[in-house]
């Protein structure tokens, strides 16, 4: 005999599902330091996320009203901390273009090294990260592993690990010790083949396939229309990257460098199938995390042939390597905007000057910014264990964020 | 670069829309009424011929100077720009240069002229998506409002938080929450 009930009224009150509000961060682990998102859920289905920002604010473009652009070059360091190579260089570049200052070879070759060295760095770190919001641990290790080498090659040439105000406007503030770009290629030799153990610990392991592929996919019109850049965008299949798309001034350091942008054209990556990376697993469709996180792991590939190919050239390069502009110097009346492909997307830097060696005006245009505003459109109907691993695809740093 | 005959198409299309230009700038940049701006960021998204997919930055300088000796040497009366930078995915494609625009919206600091009252251009978030967050980030910092923007709100600085800093007369609040400001 079946059990009856006499109020079924009080069955309902117990299955039903309730909204729910989820706050997560700004300390929670996941969320790529101080990200805090407020989830809106239905059981275990998102409904709505809402990313806030700002706990990492120090007002970076204020600052940059009050002092030379020499002097502001550390606090581009601070934004993105993974990559402040790069930053470096985007912020130099847009005062040379102000200034109208022609580089030496040389000068363009050391910039080449030391930018895909910090791409490499940086990717290191999506990579390993990304293996811990998916709830691995040893990838970030061995990630680290490998990281650690690349940091000691630049504590040798410029004195830090994180921070480095190496590459400054007119150049760098000093050229590579002697013996370093032998150090740099054993390091290339011995880094190489160490990609294998990544792809067999995350890009072909069944459970990363199984949380990435088919999830938080995003089609290439969308990403273009929220701005979002990089990996997240040549991961949805946009064949556009600045190093051979950008402004003269940028793609003139990468003129007669072999790369082929790294971004799926006609169901194929470049150099496809004559690779040794693993094959796009079936699951996977184009645009999903699993392809953001493949993009990145194949500028890595791509990074450390620019690299060898920039240690050759540079070598042979004539020139000197680029004496900074004087800390004082005064800048022309006029108004530039630059942007150049970091690690993280594209990062653009605006300058606005009066004549003073102040500038009036100083923009940062973060590319994670942008990358991160497309998360409460994606999340959508997503499951609760997902959004970190999407958030997570997208490679987000705080530090760039907030500014 | 942009091309110099977008100013003309752009000029013949909407007349008195288009208030001005530089095109002798490192960056040329083409100045837009307040008034025309949507149908003119709408003409450059989706005319096949430019196809200015990505909106970059929006960004607003100030124009004011403290101090009343060097504000009559500046050259300019007190003003906001807001600027626009646009690029496109697809348009490389077709003649093999980097393509970039900017666009230039000029605005009084205050509307008006009353002071405290925040002057207002129209939204392009509901052309490309980038200007939501962008906008909300330039209202916080900048004090400029982006009319019928669907959720204008502060992102950067906290949601009580006084006055706009990227402002030149914007000065340092003395205490905040029980936290010394200066």
């Amino acid at each position: 005999m079946a059990a009856s009930v006499a109020d079924q009224r009080v069955i309902e009150f117990d299955v039903r599902t309730d909204e729910m509000l989820v706050n997560m961060g700004p300390q929670h682990p996941s969320t790529h330091g101080v990200l805090r998102l407020v989830l809106r859920t239905d059981g275990e289905v998102v409904s709505e996320v809402e990313p806030h920002l700002g706990y990492l604010h120090r007002c970076a473009e204020k600052i940059g009203e009050n002092l030379t652009p020499r002097q502001w070059v550390p606090y581009t360091d601070r934004m993105d901390y993974l990559a402040g190579m790069n930053m470096n260089l985007g912020w130099a570049l847009c005062v040379e273009k102000l200034l109208n200052h022609k580089l030496s070879d040389k000068a363009k070759h050391l910039r080449v090294i030391i930018a895909e060295m910090g791409r490499i760095a940086s990717h290191l770190v999506g990579m390993g990260a990304y293996g811990l919001d998916l709830g691995t641990f040893s990838p970030f290790l061995y990630a680290f592993r490998e990281r650690e080498k690349i940091l000691d090659l630049f504590e040798e040439a410029c004195g830090a690990r994180l921070t480095y105000s190496y590459l400054t406007p007119g150049g760098a503030t000093a050229d590579l010790p002697e013996g370093w770009l032998a150090k740099c290629s054993a390091f290339l030799d011995q880094f190489e083949p160490v990609i294998q153990e990544y792809h067999a610990l995350l890009t072909t392991n069944s459970i990363f396939i199984k949380r990435t592929a088919n999830i938080g996919i995003m089609n290439a019109e969308m990403v273009t229309d929220y701005g979002c850049t990089g990996p997240v965008l040549r991961g949805s299949g946009v064949d556009h990257d600045l190093r051979r798309d950008g402004e003269p001034i940028y793609t003139e350091m990468y003129d007669n460098y072999a790369f082929d942008v790294v971004a799926q054209k006609d169901g194929h990556y470049p150099r496809d199938p004559d690779h040794n990376y693993p094959p796009v697993p079936k699951e996977a469709v184009l645009g999903d995390c699993w392809h953001r996180f493949y993009v990145r792991m194949l500028e890595v590939v791509q990074a450390i042939d620019l690299v060898r190919q920039a240690i050759e050239r540079y070598q042979g390069a004539d020139g000197d390597w680029g004496i900074p502009i004087k800390l004082t110097q005064k800048l022309p009346k006029g108004e530039v905007y630059l942007e150049t492909e970091a690690p993280r997307g594209q990062m653009g830097f605006y300058l606005v000057s009066d004549g003073n060696s102040i500038p009036r005006r100083v923009r940062a245009r973060s590319s994670c910014f942008c990358n991160l505003s497309v998360t409460s459109e994606v999340c959508r109907g997503a499951v609760l264990a997902d959004v970190p691993a999407i958030v997570g695809s997208l490679d987000v740093v705080m530090g760039e964020i907030d500014r | 670069m942009s091309e110099p005959n977008l100013y003309e198409t752009l000029q013949a299309k909407f007349g008195d829309q288009i208030a001005g230009a530089n095109l002798e700038a490192i960056d040329p940049w083409i100045e837009v009424t307040s008034a025309g701006l949507v149908e003119v960021c709408h003409f450059l998204k989706h005319d096949p011929n430019w196809q200015f997919n990505m909106l970059n930055c929006i960004t607003v300088v100030d124009y004011f100077e403290p101090d009343p000796k060097k504000a009559a040497k500046a050259g300019w009366d007190p003003h906001l720009e807001v600027v626009y930078h646009l690029s496109s995915t697809e348009q490389k494609k077709v003649n093999g240069t980097y393509s970039m625009i900017v666009l230039k919206v000029m605005l009084p600091r205050w509307q008006d002229d009353q002071e405290g009252q925040l002057p207002e251009v129209p939204s392009v978030a509901s052309i490309w998506r980038t200007a939501d967050w962008h906008e909300r980030e330039t209202f916080d910092l900048s004090g400029v409002v982006f009319t019928g923007h669907p959720d204008l709100r502060r992102i950067l600085c906290p949601e009580d938080w006084e006055g706009h800093p990227l402002r030149k007369d914007y000065e340092m609040p003395l205490e905040y929450h029980g936290i010394r400001g200066r």
